[in-house]
């Protein structure tokens, strides 16, 4: 493994282990609102008191001096992080004002926690869309490099089609011919099969590739010349010759999906309010350009980021291992 | 002109007609099938609603409609509009494609001007510090997708005051234009530019192995020669084979910019028109971007040819 991947395999650890811990990890619900607190900047764990020594994790809660113009002043005291507290990794005691590590969005929701619930959203739909699309994509595409001749052809030309069309096209058209106003639970599995509807072509081509490619290899002519059926010859050594490939491509969707997802929602047609997803973050911040008085609004914008690069890095050296015949 | 360059380039104009053809289709009976139209929302009797349908011609099937959309689209008349009443779909596309355009082939010179010569540079595999900067940029820049990019130079611009935030002012003269441009280009084109920094790394490496380079080493050409000349010439082909899925990539993210920094282009009216289920505005923005995905594609695979004849052969 090499540097780059270790990296980027490291960072999706870190995604995956925050969204999967999301409810121990964050300190309030994602939903819930504080008044006053709108628009409130970050508050870091401090290590060092006032008085110059050095204590353990402890945070300076913030309050509202000025509501005019949103401004915000630490109240002067210091509340010590308290660690395994009600089922929760860390907390504060909140009598002085909540704890809000990465600032409070316009209506005054904790960003930390909705930016950890949302990447549940996010990276769930994302992986849902990649699956499917690996599915159909592997059904087309062992199809299509199995039977050859016409079925190939009509099946390679669709996948063709929708390649060539620009993807967020493909995914917006799609979805907007669907009833605009859905629940969460509809939009998920509505953007998992529109996502999965622009992404197959991609698989269908590479799994249609190495199919073609190894039916006539020696070891595919052995097998059927031993009796084998299509069915097994193609479940039992064609597909498998496709793994590399499929997790180059694995790498290449999950990113595109995510971000798919945060432009679906940011235009208005994914996740409805007040849902924590990416994507309804960046739609809540851009709207009214909050964001230019409190910047921490970006977070989400900085995880999708981040989970792009993380994906590249773990599939930067995979195109070597994917053509080993090449 | 060579024949199999001839044939090549007609069977690739073919290829781009149909493709027209068939994204508008598409278009228009995706649109048509959509649950409600742009009637739903108002509050109309049932007899005013199927008057206003009979008008249009919604009520009758939908292959009928098809065939007219067909016949007017022959006359360029794109029907009219129902999001915006009493306006043509010609006339509101004719606006603001050209600032898709603008912005679009803005976004492809930044990015060939930045991506190929810092590819030329980063290819040739040193670890000098222009290209382990440029290296870094890169990846960095491939990480930061149009939405991202978009979003984060709003934030700079909204905070130094350097460039408008967004927009375009209708009757503004160059200079105006170039500053509510600046934003919206860097968006698009940054991503591209380090898509096409990497490919370009790539295909150089490769093409300084190429035994061509390395005869023209042997003849003791000078090292800068060798490299822009010999080598950048044989490392164009698989760059210049990638234009082509540029195009669709400029196009989809020129949505999300147009979209995130106010830009009155096509993809936003294309938007406007999927929300109010205004299927003329939908079918109109879907043939004018498949002529440009077609128009794109299409001179991709001509400069490929005429770059490297053996293309046209192959097919």
């Amino acid at each position: 493994m090499t540097r780059s991947r270790a990296a980027g395999a490291s960072l999706l650890l870190l995604l995956v282990v925050s969204s999967i811990g999301a409810p121990v990890l964050t300190p309030h619900s994602p939903l819930r609102q504080f008044p006053d607190f709108e628009n409130a900047p970050p508050m870091w764990p401090h290590l060092i008191s006032a008085n110059g020594s050095v204590r353990r994790p402890f945070i300076r809660p913030l309050r509202m001096v000025d509501r005019l113009e949103r401004r915000f002043a630490p109240s002067g005291i210091e509340v010590p992080i308290l660690w395994f507290r009600d089922g929760a990794l860390w907390s504060i005691d909140e009598t002085d004002g909540p704890w809000l590590p990465l600032g409070a969005d316009p209506l005054g929701r904790d960003v930390f926690s909705r930016l950890l619930y949302g990447a549940r959203l996010s990276l769930s739909v994302a992986l849902m869309a990649s699956l499917a699309a690996l599915l159909i994509g592997i059904v087309v595409g062992g199809l299509a490099g199995f039977a050859g001749g016409r079925v190939d052809t009509a099946l390679m030309a669709l996948a063709d089609f929708i390649l060539v069309l620009p993807a967020i096209f493909v995914v917006l058209s799609l979805r907007a011919a669907m009833p605009l106003v859905l629940s969460v639970s509809q939009v998920f599995w509505t953007l998992t099969l529109v996502l999965a509807a622009s992404g197959w072509p991609v698989v269908a081509r590479g799994v249609r590739g190495v199919v073609s490619a190894e039916r006539r290899k020696e070891y595919a002519e052995a097998a059927k010349s031993v009796g084998a059926s299509p069915w097994r010859i193609l479940q039992r050594h064609l597909l498998p010759a496709t793994t590399g490939l499929l997790l180059s491509l694995e790498t290449m969707m999950v990113p595109a999906f995510v971000v798919a997802e945060g432009t679906l929602t940011l235009v208005g047609l994914g996740f409805p309010v007040p849902a924590a997803s990416w994507g309804s973050m960046l739609r809540d911040a851009w709207q009214g350009s909050a964001f230019t008085d409190a910047p921490w609004l970006l977070a989400p914008a900085g995880a999708l980021a981040l989970t792009v690069l993380a994906m590249q890095l773990l599939g930067s050296t995979a195109p070597q291992t994917v053509e080993p015949s090449k | 002109m060579a024949p199999h360059f001839r044939s090549f380039i007609l069977r690739r104009l073919a290829a781009a007609a149909g493709l027209v053809f068939v994204v508008s289709s598409a278009a228009v009976v995706l649109a048509r099938l959509t649950p409600g139209d742009h009637l739903s929302e108002f509050e109309l009797s049932p007899a005013q609603i199927a008057a206003e349908r009979h008008r249009l011609g919604l009520d009758r099937p939908l292959f009928a409609q098809y065939v007219d959309w067909l016949g007017r689209l022959a006359r360029l008349d794109l029907g009219e509009s129902t999001r915006y009443p009493g306006r043509s779909v010609a006339g509101l596309i004719g606006e603001r494609v050209g600032n898709t355009l603008m912005l679009g082939i803005a976004a492809l010179v930044l990015a060939t001007l930045i991506g190929i010569p810092l590819g030329v540079i980063t290819g040739r595999g040193r670890a000098d510090p222009i290209s382990v900067a440029a290296r870094g940029g890169s990846v960095l820049l491939l990480a930061l997708p149009p939405v991202v990019l978009s979003l984060g130079l709003l934030f700079v611009a909204s905070r130094t005051g350097w460039f408008p935030v967004g927009g375009l002012p209708p009757d503004g003269d160059a200079a105006t234009i170039v500053r509510y441009l600046a934003m919206p280009v860097l968006s698009l084109g940054l991503p591209v530019a380090a898509t096409l920094e990497r490919l370009q790394s790539r295909a150089m490496a490769d093409a300084l192995r190429h035994p061509s380079v390395r005869a023209a080493r042997a003849r003791g050409i000078s090292g800068t020669r060798v490299i822009w000349r010999h080598a950048l010439r044989l490392s164009l082909t698989p760059v210049l084979a990638v234009y082509g899925v540029i195009t669709g990539t400029l196009m989809s993210g020129s949505f999300v910019v147009e979209y995130v920094m106010t830009w009155p282009g096509l993809g936003r009216l294309l938007y406007d028109g999927l929300i109010a289920r205004d299927a003329n505005i939908v079918a109109g923005c879907a043939a004018t971007g498949a002529a440009f995905l077609a128009v794109g594609i299409f001179a991709a695979d001509a400069a490929l040819a005429a770059a490297d004849p053996r293309v046209a052969e192959a097919r």
